[in-house]
């Protein structure tokens, strides 16, 4: 009896089949994501917002805190939008250049939603899952604190915060940071009880690795899925909540200004015939949103699929 | 279910406390004074005054008393803008007027976002989804300074239906834009949840049990299906009343209805150290209770929850 001879087509064959690679949970998530059309949407949208933010200002033909004093009490008819005057979007009431605005308040409030959710990716997920990891009464004594903090009235402690300390994009940032990882503390710590029954971290603990390695090594990177998709949707509701404290005064302060702040002006001159003031700013805004909305939505049913 | 209660409530007057501590310290470290104006006053007469408000007190001393104060006698203190009134007549005011267009707006969250969100669930993937999916997300992103507006814009300029604002003791005309405006985007998200709880409870075995019965549609969804799909929304209910509260300062800016909102930012432009500090704390507590009742009731209607 003769073997049958492993030729060289079959080899190749074989070497072939061991080069198709195993799919990550990485992958697949990516490849859910792609075939989500409205995700898919957001997403070229954000991107295409984010070009805006960063390189609309380029073809500005005003400064945006130039004040045309020739369009004084005559911007209704005069500060239209229009190619020719180079006021792409009109201007406002002061006769500064809507366009320039609109692309520096995209900036800051695209500024202020990355930062409340970087931050609350740091701090929440590391203190999520620290009191998840550890357990027992530190963990009681953290999330203790959670629920404190998160059923203290933020918005009015704030405002308070912006009267007494002066009004600043550091002081917004800083309010921001304080309420926005929270939500995601509470998130990671749940997220981090199921792991760390599993074999990966038993098998650290008892190969002697230091709790905080564990944390950062094993438990966090397991994290990342849920806490991408909720860093995406906390975005928006740190721009809606930015733009709640500019509507008040507190906010971004003049020549700065954001999408909130610039809203709130277009608002009160709404009964002058002057729409395009609210009109501008309200389209980056809601785009804005519905990006970040469709985009954590696709990232949800990518990454956490047991939803669907 | 007692036992429960009381652990709650043991960390609930902490919470309280904090706030007071937070608040009053954010307060006392405030450059300027309530006296301090474009004339400056002459130094006696300051002293006077400030003796005369016990803010020539250390500051441990002024928190007790102020803290005393209001657990013993409910007494916030008297107002430093509006001399001729205490915090408690400027709350008196206010505070009626947020609760009722705030009641009314939870109201309507309520009722129109769980219809909503169960009549997208029962269709799903018909035009009504769609459209139901379509409204709310549009209505959650619309921030409600913008929506007002429009809506006076809309009812009172075009349309002359409904008056611009005021309160006028709450005469219904009166209170349906700020109803409108406040609970919108509460209603959104009250239908978004409900709408995927629903789609999930739909699914679950029991469902199809009394589908297989022969229950109809309709009794199968109130009578099996709103109950466990309503929990999530009852736990939403915490924050979204945190969020009305917070949204009522806009309300109460734009309709000037005079609500609490009003006198908080007013008196935090003009350093009323005393009012916001009642208004705070006023919030601070209804948060808390609310929180607290939320939890009981998802403690008493969810069997599965351990306290």
């Amino acid at each position: 009896m003769k073997l049958a001879q492993p030729d060289a087509k079959m080899l190749e064959e074989v070497g072939q089949l061991a080069e198709v690679r195993g799919r990550s949970l990485w992958a697949d998530a990516r490849a859910r994501f792609f075939r989500n059309k409205a995700a898919l949407a957001g997403l070229v949208v954000l991107i295409l917002i984010f070009i805006f933010a960063m390189f609309g200002g380029l073809i500005a033909q005003y400064e945006r805190d130039f004040v045309d004093f020739s369009l004084m009490g005559a911007n209704a008819y005069r500060g239209v939008p229009s190619i020719e005057t180079g006021h792409y979007f009109g201007v406002d009431i002061d006769g500064r250049d809507l366009y320039a605005r609109t692309v520096q308040g995209t900036r800051i409030s695209l500024l202020v939603g990355i930062v409340g959710a970087l931050v609350a990716v740091f701090v929440g997920t590391l203190y999520g899952a620290t009191a998840g990891y550890v357990g027992g009464r530190v963990d009681n004594i953290m999330m203790r604190t959670v629920d404190v903090l998160m059923s203290i009235p933020f918005m009015f402690v704030l405002i308070l915060m912006l009267v007494i300390f002066g009004r600043s994009i550091l002081m917004l940032f800083i309010g921001i940071g304080l309420i926005s990882w929270l939500d995601m503390a509470r998130i990671a710590r749940g997220q981090t009880l199921t792991i760390k029954n599993k074999e990966f971290v038993e098998a650290a603990v008892a190969t002697g690795v230091k709790p905080l390695t564990i944390i950062l090594r094993h438990v966090v990177p397991n994290l990342l899925g849920i806490v991408i998709v909720y860093a995406t949707l906390l975005v928006p509701q740190m721009i809606i909540f930015e733009s709640f404290i500019s509507y008040l005064g507190l906010g971004v302060q003049e020549p700065n200004t954001s999408l909130g702040a610039l809203m709130s002006l277009g608002t009160k001159q709404m009964n002058n015939g002057t729409l395009w003031m609210l009109f501008y700013p309200l389209f980056f805004f809601l785009i804005t949103l519905f990006a970040f909305f469709f985009v954590g939505d696709g990232l949800r049913d990518a990454l956490d699929p047991k939803d669907r | 279910m007692f036992a429960y209660i009381v652990r709650r409530l043991a960390v609930a007057i902490p919470t309280i406390l904090i706030l007071v501590v937070i608040s009053f310290l954010l307060m006392y470290s405030a450059p300027g004074g309530p006296f301090n104006s474009e004339r400056p006053l002459p130094p006696e007469v300051l002293a006077n005054l400030e003796a005369k408000y016990g803010l020539d007190q250390p500051m441990w001393r002024q928190m007790i008393s102020y803290v005393w104060g209001v657990v013993t006698q409910f007494d916030f203190g008297p107002s430093f803008q509006y001399t001729d009134r205490s915090v408690n007549d400027v709350i008196a005011q206010g505070f009626p007027v947020t609760l009722t267009y705030g009641l009314w707006s939870a109201f309507a969250a309520l009722v129109v976002g769980v219809s909503l969100g169960v009549a997208a669930a029962v269709r799903q993937n018909s035009v009504l989804d769609y459209l139901a999916v379509g409204i709310t997300i549009g209505a959650q992103a619309l921030p409600n300074f913008v929506m007002a507006p429009i809506l006076v814009l809309v009812f009172t300029l075009w349309l002359g239906w409904l008056p611009g604002g005021g309160w006028n003791g709450g005469q219904w005309e009166y209170v349906v834009m700020p109803v409108i405006a406040l609970s919108t985007s509460y209603m959104a998200s009250i239908a978004r949840i409900t709408r995927s709880s629903m789609l999930e409870v739909l699914n679950s075995n029991f469902i199809r049990t009394a589908q297989a019965k022969g229950l109809p549609m309709r009794r199968v969804i109130l009578r099996h299906a709103l109950k466990p799909a309503l929990l999530p929304v009852l736990s939403y209910l915490g924050p979204a009343m945190v969020g009305m509260i917070t949204g009522s300062v806009v309300v109460d800016i734009i309709f000037s209805t005079g609500g609490i909102g009003q006198f908080f930012v007013n008196s935090a432009f003009n350093r009323d150290y005393a009012v916001i500090m009642g208004i705070t704390l006023l919030v601070g507590v209804l948060t808390i209770t609310f929180n607290l009742l939320v939890d009981i009731l998802y403690a008493w209607i969810d069997p599965k929850i351990r306290y």
